[in-house]
């Protein structure tokens, strides 16, 4: 079989000054930039939330961190007998108070919202934050569930047997978001 | 995955699937720290807890397992049901299936039980104990505990006491070996087993020996009713023998660190100095037991009908 054929969404120039612009919407949809917390959900979440942080604290002045958690989401997903081989789970941490908090989740990629349905399931058994936004860094459609994103770095139309990788560097030695026609969802593609 | 339908011990698991097992548990270990200590991974399973033998501490290890991942949980103990109006095991558990249960977690008497449950019904049979064949999450807990502290490859581990009649030892001594540890046994002769050696693990007969050679000890209990059939002649000499106290910790080479599957017998097999001391990991067992009850039922939920098709059958897995 030949390669499937690639194409680049965001090459690594791109995909900072989305984070950038990524950055500024969360901050003009955040009332009280003090009450802000980015919760990244396993695993390239983690890493975005991360770069969102440091652009968060770059454009405010440099001034406190923002509180950043992690959520794994795999305890809470409703497909526990069709996944097959499980994924091992991952670790959630969250900042201990999530009370009256500006939660956003984090994602590398919006495709079906199962995910998001799942991290807002989480989400509710720690705390009862004010309000959650939803970033994610390429919305590629293909909704099931009636979830949107508050901010979307990049929209890709897509087609549901095509994937879409996202690389960080911290785990993938470059940054960029590549987009493989007819690959099939499994492995890298999320949910 | 190489994990089957059932656990039933861990003779016959691979090193792959221990470390699976293992690292599944350490995320799980976290979920009880939280203020809401449930993930609804096993929302709507069933899974009934079948105990023909008295127990504390594992059942409740089960039941807190299987509430934090929202199973329904029934607990079913031979005394007070049908069991005792002389209903055989296999009845016993094609009843409870009809009712449409997911899981069974069996303690009993009988080395096999579990086994011969497992080859007669759909639902996935986790070994709580039976007779002196193997108790697989207690031997995958003390792994864990073991592993938290020092890499279990290379490690020196020594089980102390009745290992004659110990499912604990054997399910020990298989996890130990398999995942490259060197395991030794210490007891008077009458409670190790004949040809144990055989197993690769080595022999024992002075405590001060054990102690000199080990990183790690694990202390059984000393069941009473031993006493009375003559394997033993007296708790006090046992412990002035045998038991693991302070001051020959003390002369020992390097730190041990000491486990104890429970319930303690203070003053028999341990001393109570030892038992909370610095070195003990006997309550780290047992919070981590409940996080690797959750690995192993997390992890058999998955779904496999075709296996489950196969148990029905009879065949083997």
């Amino acid at each position: 079989m030949p390669p499937a054929p690639r194409t680049l969404v965001l090459d690594a120039g791109a995909f900072g000054r989305t984070l950038e612009k990524m950055a500024q919407g969360i901050l003009q949809q955040t009332q009280d930039p003090r009450t802000l917390v980015l919760v990244g959900i396993q695993r390239r979440g983690v890493e975005l939330a991360a770069r969102l942080a440091a652009a968060i604290a770059r454009a405010t002045g440099g001034g406190a961190d923002v509180p950043r958690g992690a959520l794994d989401i795999t305890l809470y997903r409703d497909d526990l007998e069709t996944v097959g081989p499980k994924p091992l789970v991952g670790t959630t941490h969250l900042p201990s108070e999530l009370e009256g908090r500006h939660v956003w989740i984090v994602d590398d990629v919006l495709f079906t919202g199962r995910t998001v349905r799942a991290a807002l399931d989480e989400l509710a058994d720690f705390g009862r934050p004010a309000r959650i936004g939803l970033a994610v860094l390429v919305d590629r459609g293909g909704r099931e569930l009636p979830i949107q994103a508050d901010v979307v770095g990049e929209k890709v139309k897509t087609a549901p047997a095509d994937r879409v990788e996202v690389f960080v560097a911290e785990l993938d030695g470059k940054d960029a978001v590549e987009v493989v026609r007819g690959a099939g969802v499994s492995g890298g593609g999320k949910a | 995955m190489a994990l089957g339908k059932d656990l039933l011990g861990l003779e016959h698991l691979t090193a792959e699937d221990l470390l699976l097992i293992l690292d599944t548990a350490e995320p799980f270990k976290e979920v009880s720290e939280r203020a809401i200590k449930k993930v609804p991974a096993l929302r709507g399973k069933t899974i009934v807890n079948l105990f023909f033998e008295a127990s504390t501490r594992t059942r409740i290890s089960f039941e807190f397992a299987e509430k934090r991942l929202s199973a329904d949980t029934v607990n079913v103990s031979a005394s007070g049901s049908s069991v005792q109006k002389g209903e055989n095991l296999v009845d016993t558990a094609r009843n409870l299936e009809a009712m449409k249960i997911d899981m069974v977690v069996i303690r009993h008497g009988s080395s096999g039980a579990a086994r011969f449950l497992g080859e007669r019904i759909a639902s996935n049979v986790i070994n709580a104990g039976d007779g002196k064949h193997e108790h697989p999450t207690q031997g995958l807990l003390d792994l864990l505990t073991i592993r938290d502290r020092r890499p279990i490859a290379g490690t020196k581990a020594c089980i102390v006491g009745d290992v004659l009649h110990s499912r604990v030892a054997r399910s020990n001594i298989w996890g130990l070996l398999k995942l490259g540890a060197e395991v030794a046994v210490c007891g008077p002769k009458s409670l190790l087993p004949l040809g144990i050696e055989g197993l690769g693990v080595r022999v024992f007969h002075r405590i001060e020996e054990a102690i000199a050679w080990a990183d790690v000890l694990n202390v059984l209990r000393l069941q009473m009713e031993r006493m009375e059939s003559g394997y033993i002649p007296s708790q006090r000499e046992y412990y002035r023998v045998f038991g693991v106290t302070l001051e020959r910790l003390e002369r020992a080479p390097r730190e041990l660190l000491i486990l104890h599957p429970g319930p303690m017998n203070r003053g028999v097999e341990i001393d109570s100095r030892v038992a909370d001391g610095p070195h003990s990991v006997i309550l780290d067992q047992v919070t981590n037991g409940v996080a690797v009850r959750m690995a192993v039922l997390y992890l058999l939920a998955g779904g496999r009908p075709e296996l489950a098709e196969a148990a029905k059958g009879g065949g083997d897995h």
